[in-house]
């Protein structure tokens, strides 16, 4: 299988890191890989512990194991009661379970809280080259960084709290090469929406991704994490790109990061990341940057993707199932032809793992800032973690979004899947930010539209999807 | 049918070998069902691996009302005890939630038939004793069209085989990875495995703290 790279030594970036890290490959098991840094969150987590509680194993390695609450909490202001005992208790579980097993929490309380995908690259835990890996899906997004990084279940979390590896197959490695420039008004979640329309969203199952190109290049690390992110709903195991001069600026004096000698070794070490010149990849597709549009999710999955300038499809024109497309627009109260601009939002969420950092609020205030939210909407913003809370409230972006009438909410997961008292009435319809418009993902009977963070904040201000590229800034 | 034990005490003992099963098939004939279909977020909160099979698609099996709903595939009595499901493609995509396989076993499913799966999902799968069959497109119509036409029909998987067979029509071999199909005749416990390479592990830990600057974070 193997021979190839053996014969012309021209590996990719996932296969650098993979030989970096692969411990052992005994016969008859999966090769063994090693993790660098684990992630861990309230949900996800406590049968783990458990687990080991159970055999009597201990935590290999606590230091390069780091937990955070973000899941289920609140985003009301900091120390008002927690009402649901269910999720109180998820939580006192994770502080009993980290200060058993020696594991450091940035708990609701501290100055460094927020999703975990949101305080692994803001620290500096996040560097080019590593394996990361988290209970949650949307651990796709620190491959942004040039790391190999992938979501796990809660088996998995115990197997790497008890063993710091990881059994592998070996992925396959699918390359996504992005020409040409995104146009004005259209950023990296069009992209990502833009890839899932095309590829689908199996389109990637058992592979890697690497993006490449000079949309790629162009993009800023928020705009590369929001990508990379968003490439599990294409089912892709990982998604990645090669590091470079944005990535090394980026992580640069973050706590975390290497200082000194050890910083000028470590950029020396990730310039060798990059794929070899005619590496081969078992998957390849390419997009053209120049073509994407603002882009609106009008079904229940992350594949069923329109511009906003056009139409809910027709059943006839769905390459899918007649009664899964019916069921779908029933589900999403949508009759086929009807104009993207012409549906009304209850509802508007700007956050989540995909769409809560600075660059996303500062794109979102931008449009907001002289507006009004509509008087049918109500609009909130989650940023990510408490540090992008801060550098948002520096600069007055909370004054612009509470002047426009959004409410300005403390850091966590919320609206993006409901599991605190963010939610969606049934009915009710979101332009959100997030990353997932399954049936009753914000909420039963909820209906949800997936965009940028630009296009909710100017569908806020209209009442209605409207094309953020016609946009009047005040 | 099968006994399941108090996972959250001693689940490496109760993770059951998976080696021959028949049962009756229940058809899920949608794609991409994903696992906030499964088990939707508000029964995440348990701390729990026991108690998730009466949420198991709780949004399809209830209506808002909380009665149950009688088109849903689940609530046909056809189908009471089914321990086989058989779906579309692209199954258990979306949140890597194990409670999702914690679900489906509880409720009584020891083995999905799917033209393809979510990675994640059918890693946990494993992980729990589930056995994930892959078959093509046509092969999933039929033993779906089987089971929405035969009253109480069943499949037998044999995983030592790799065959899937009913009593007349079916017989198709099944494709799984050596090392997947092993844990699951076994019932292994991968960390156990994966703990007999303790020695490599130190050696590797030490082999990369000397060539390389991947250092542990200094926590201060």
């Amino acid at each position: 299988m193997d021979k190839p790279d053996v014969i012309n030594h021209q590996r990719t970036l996932l296969h650098k890191i993979w030989e970096e890290h692969l411990v052992c490959e005994a016969t008859g098991e999966q090769p063994l890989i090693y993790v660098d840094l684990h992630l861990v969150h309230e949900v996800t987590s406590p049968q783990a512990f458990a687990g080991l509680r159970a055999a009597n194993r201990r935590v290999r390695r606590p230091e390069r194991t780091v937990a955070t609450v973000d899941h289920n909490i609140p985003t009301e202001p900091r120390g008002t009661p927690i009402n649901d005992p269910i999720a109180v208790r998820q939580i006192q579980a994770l502080q009993q379970n980290c200060t058993e097993f020696g594991i450091p929490l940035f708990d609701m309380d501290s100055s460094d809280q927020g999703i975990v995908h949101v305080i692994g690259p803001e620290l500096g835990l996040t560097q080019p080259g590593m394996t990361i890996v988290c209970g949650d899906s949307h651990t796709t997004t620190h491959g942004a960084f040039g790391a190999l990084a992938f979501g796990i279940g809660t088996s998995e979390v115990e197997h790497v709290l008890a063993t710091q590896c990881l059994g592998q197959r070996k992925p396959k490695n699918m390359l996504i090469a992005v020409s040409g420039s995104l146009p004005e008004g259209v950023g990296a979640k069009d992209l990502a929406l833009g890839v899932i329309r095309q590829i689908g969203t199996d389109g990637a199952n058992g592979h890697v991704i690497e993006y490449a190109g000079t949309a790629i290049t162009a993009l800023s690390m928020e705009g590369r994490m929001t990508l990379c992110n968003m490439s599990i709903e294409a089912g892709a195991k990982a998604a990645m790109m090669a590091p470079d001069d944005t990535t090394f600026a980026y992580v640069k004096d973050r706590r975390f990061a290497p200082r000194g000698r050890e910083w000028d070794e470590s950029v020396e070490r990730w310039r060798m990341l990059p794929s070899d010149p005619g590496a081969k990849y078992d998957t390849v597709a390419q997009i053209s940057g120049s073509s994407m549009a603002p882009f609106v999710t009008w079904g229940t999955n992350p594949g069923m993707v329109v511009r906003v300038d056009e139409s809910v499809p027709e059943i006839s024109d769905l390459k899918m199932d007649r009664d899964a497309a019916t069921r779908m627009l029933e589900y999403m109260d949508l009759k086929p032809g009807t104009k993207m601009e012409d549906i009304c939002v209850d509802r508007v969420f700007i956050g989540s793992c995909t769409n809560s950092r600075i660059e996303d609020l500062r794109a979102a205030a931008r449009v907001a800032r002289g507006y009004r939210v509509a008087g049918t909407v109500r609009a909130i913003v989650v940023p990510g973690s408490q540090a992008v809370k801060r550098a948002a409230e520096q600069e007055g972006l909370h004054e612009i979004f509470k002047n426009s009438g959004f409410e300005w909410r403390e850091s966590g997961c919320s609206m993006c899947l409901g599991m605190n008292p963010d939610i969606l009435q049934p009915g009710e319809r979101c332009a959100s930010t997030s990353n997932r418009n399954f049936e009753g993902r914000q909420g039963r009977g909820g209906r949800t539209h997936l965009v940028s963070p630009v296009m909710a904040a100017a569908a806020a201000i209209a009442g209605h999807f409207t094309d953020v590229r016609n946009w009047r800034f005040q | 049918m099968f006994a399941i034990g108090v996972f959250s005490e001693s689940r490496i003992l109760d993770m059951q070998p998976f080696r021959t099963h028949t049962g009756k098939v229940a058809p899920l004939y949608r794609d991409n069902v994903d696992t906030d279909q499964i088990i939707p977020k508000q029964f995440l909160k348990r701390i729990e691996r026991t108690g998730f099979g009466e949420f198991l698609f709780f949004d399809w099996r209830r209506s808002p009302d909380g009665r149950p709903d009688l088109s849903f595939v689940l609530n046909d009595h056809r189908y009471d005890s089914a321990s086989i499901l058989v779906t579309g493609k692209n199954f258990g995509c979306g949140s890597s939630r194990e409670h999702a396989v914690w679900a489906l076993l509880d409720f009584g499913f020891r083995a999905i038939i799917a033209p393809s799966f979510a990675d994640i999902f059918a890693n946990n799968c494993v992980k729990n004793g589930v056995l994930t069959v892959t078959l093509g497109e046509h092969q999933v119509a039929e033993i779906v069209g089987h089971a929405n036409s035969t009253p109480d029909y069943e499949i037998t998987v044999d995983l030592e085989k790799c065959m899937i067979q009913d009593k007349r029509r079916i017989s198709e071999h099944f494709h799984i990875d050596e090392f997947t199909r092993h844990c699951l005749l076994e019932g292994l416990d991968n960390i156990g495995l994966t703990l007999e390479h303790e020695p490599q592990i130190t050696a590797f830990e030490a082999r990369r703290s000397r060539t390389s600057t991947a250092r542990d974070p200094e926590w201060r």
